[in-house]
């Protein structure tokens, strides 16, 4: 640049004075300045973040490995134990009357005799239940019950809710305050009540053709996941409304409306990715209340048809027998504590790590 | 605030209105009318029984004579024992609510002791110690809890007697039924009392030379104490449903074991009946919370 040709810069003028630079200063970068310029760490997503912080916090590693270890234990086990759930025990085709509240890791006198013999009979880990079925092999699936119970009934909280709170929070008006004024109905209906009273009615009411999963599960357990599916949305409905009403006001929202994108897309595209945190950890935290509503209705006698089990109708049979075999409660009561503990605080932990906003 | 009351009153009398439509019509739903037995009936007798309990009319009458009824106090019948669900309820709620107010009791008291307690001494063994117990005691079911109090002081050591109907031994269904609300009270007391602590108010008041005692007890603590407020309507509810299989567990003859039973006796009156008597009772708790709140802490703001 020419010194001549730059112009004479007013001594009060704010403007940057050209005569300063010289032309080395336009000069292209050199090799070693681009370089300077280089990001050294690895750029984190919001995803990979939230990961990293949550494998620092030990009680919630602990838990993820627990129901990891839990999750296999149920896939892998009935794949290795000889029995089935519904099985009743027998020895070379002949009924064993006397494998009936065996102790863990006994043997009855039948299959003593069998094992004499040179035969080979896998142990009763947990013992055997009152109608000489191999207990281990019934907390397992009793296991699987509980746990696909309290993930399935998430999933529909989630989709319902997400869908109605979405809605009425990005319309907004008239729309948002009826839909909401319905939520407020619903959400102060005494929930478990309204389940017992759903359950006894839809049993009454439903009937599915056997063989169907529907019919293996019974109705009650249907008519659980269509209470859940009807009154447990409510929570999920509000908080997705209340993060929605806040992001909408952003200016990319702004920006997508300007340029034509659809309610729909703006909703899918840039709304609902953004309350990503809220919905993983509200989920997470809704499981255990699920396994703990199913366990309650076990209880109540209102659980799982009979020859199928679930950690709560265990627990529940396990009363009548207490005072000679105790560990029949002890099993599916640990394996429900763990459970339910490990996914708290596994939600604790997502909590922390997705959104530090959150934390009470 | 007048507008408030009036508009939270309105909302309960809808949602009790809501929960009578919604049982009634729910156990109209189900198949079979009261008086199908194992021997049947002649047409004439049914025909004059319907008359008698007003089943001949359409439905919409049907619930508006059982609405008039409920508001007179009339639950109609057992349909097991044919007793009067009125004198039922009358007889074995009291026994409930005793065991529910004590749990209750039991729970906010303890729960807010601990709950301050752990975070005066904070990062201390006693704060470690009750972080683990109610963390703990937030995964335990009710149930499993009852029966494990039961198997081991009832019938291992033989401390405490089973229940009867004259022994009145309250001590462990009010443990079982209390623990899980008092673990959670514990844990968000826990926190509110840290927020309050860490409030400018405490540092001005400790500048001043207030005495610790002073400024842990009239201010930390009593502001500490609103969240726990609103916390309490659904752990009313919680009790509530949580006493059902406490009492059938310790053979407790109140309103709760009566409510299961008639679940598994399919006793659809008694069901219909409790199940409004509940609901109702849990909506006012909820709606006296509600308002306590706003009472206690001005600054929330009423819509």
């Amino acid at each position: 640049m020419d010194q001549n040709n730059t112009p004479k810069k007013n001594p009060l003028s704010m403007q940057l004075d050209l005569s300063k630079f010289s032309d080395a200063s336009f000069a292209p970068a050199t090799e070693e300045e681009k370089r300077q310029q280089d990001v050294m760490s690895e750029s984190t997503t919001f995803f990979k973040d939230g990961m990293r912080k949550l494998f620092k916090n030990p009680l919630a590693t602990c838990s993820l490995v627990l129901l990891a270890i839990i999750l296999v234990t149920i896939i892998v086990a009935p794949m290795i134990v000889p029995y089935r759930y519904e099985e009743i025990l027998s020895v070379n085709g002949k009924r064993d009357k006397g494998a009936k509240n065996l102790a863990p890791f006994t043997y009855s006198e039948m299959e003593q005799q069998y094992i004499e013999n040179g035969g080979k009979r896998f142990p009763h880990i947990f013992g055997t239940d009152e109608q000489c079925r191999d207990y281990f092999i019934r907390v397992i699936y009793g296991t699987r019950i509980s746990l696909f119970i309290g993930f399935f009934a998430s999933i529909i909280v989630l989709i319902i809710g997400m869908l109605y709170g979405s809605v009425s929070g990005y319309f907004g008006g008239r729309v948002d305050l009826i839909m909401m004024r319905i939520v407020d109905i619903i959400y102060s209906l005494p929930d478990m009540l309204m389940i017992i009273l759903l359950s006894v009615v839809l049993n009454e009411l439903l009937h599915f053709e056997s063989g169907t999963i529907f019919a293996r599960l019974g109705t009650n357990m249907i008519s659980l996941f269509i209470v859940f599916g009807l009154l447990y949305w409510v929570g999920m409905a509000r908080l997705i409304r209340g993060q929605i009403l806040s992001i909408k006001e952003n200016e990319y929202i702004l920006a997508a409306r300007s340029i034509g994108a659809t309610p729909g897309r703006i909703i899918r595209r840039h709304i609902l990715p953004n309350c990503l945190s809220v919905i993983i950890i509200s989920t997470a935290l809704q499981i255990p209340s699920a396994i703990f509503t199913e366990s309650f209705l076990s209880f109540v006698g209102i659980g799982v048809k009979a020859p199928m089990p679930s950690l709560g109708s265990l627990a529940n049979s396990a009363r009548e027998g207490l005072q000679s075999y105790p560990y029949k409660l002890i099993f599916p009561a640990i394996i429900i504590c763990l459970i339910v503990l490990s996914l708290n605080l596994l939600g604790d932990g997502l909590r922390d790590a997705f959104d530090p906003k959150l934390k009470r | 605030m007048t507008k408030y009351i009036i508009k939270r009153i309105l909302l309960a009398a809808v949602t009790v209105l809501v929960i009578c439509a919604i049982t009634f019509f729910l156990m109209h739903a189900v198949p079979g009318g009261p008086f199908n037995r194992e021997k049947a009936l002649s047409e004439a007798t049914i025909a004059a029984l319907n008359a008698r309990y007003n089943l001949d009319k359409p439905v919409g009458q049907q619930f508006l004579l059982y609405m008039q009824n409920l508001l007179h106090g009339d639950f109609g019948v057992s349909l097991k024992n044919g007793r009067e669900i009125k004198d039922i309820i009358g007889e074995s709620f009291p026994i409930s609510a005793r065991l529910g107010v004590s749990a209750m009791i039991v729970a906010l008291v303890l729960g807010t002791v601990f709950g301050s307690t752990a975070a005066l001494m904070r990062n201390k063994l006693p704060d470690r110690l009750i972080v683990f117990f109610s963390t703990l005691f937030t995964a335990v079911p009710s149930f499993i809890l009852a029966t494990l109090l039961l198997l081991v002081f009832c019938i291992k050591l033989q401390w405490v007697p089973v229940w009867s109907a004259n022994s009145n031994n309250y001590l462990l269904p009010v443990i079982a039924l209390s623990a899980y609300p008092m673990a959670y009270i514990t844990r968000l007391s826990k926190t509110s009392m840290l927020d309050a602590l860490s409030q400018d108010y405490i540092r001005t008041a400790r500048a001043k030379g207030v005495s610790k005692l002073k400024i842990i007890f009239k201010h930390a603590l009593r502001n500490s104490l609103i969240p726990v407020i609103t916390y309490a309507g659904p752990q009313i509810a919680y009790i509530i449903t949580g006493s059902m299989v406490i009492e059938t567990i310790f053979t407790v003859g109140g309103l709760g074991s009566k409510f299961v039973s008639a679940i598994n006796n399919r006793d659809y009156t008694m069901i219909m009946a409790t199940t409004i008597f509940l609901a109702t009772l849990m909506v006012i708790a909820n709606l006296i919370c509600d308002l306590l709140y706003k009472l206690v802490d001005p600054r929330i703001k009423y819509e």
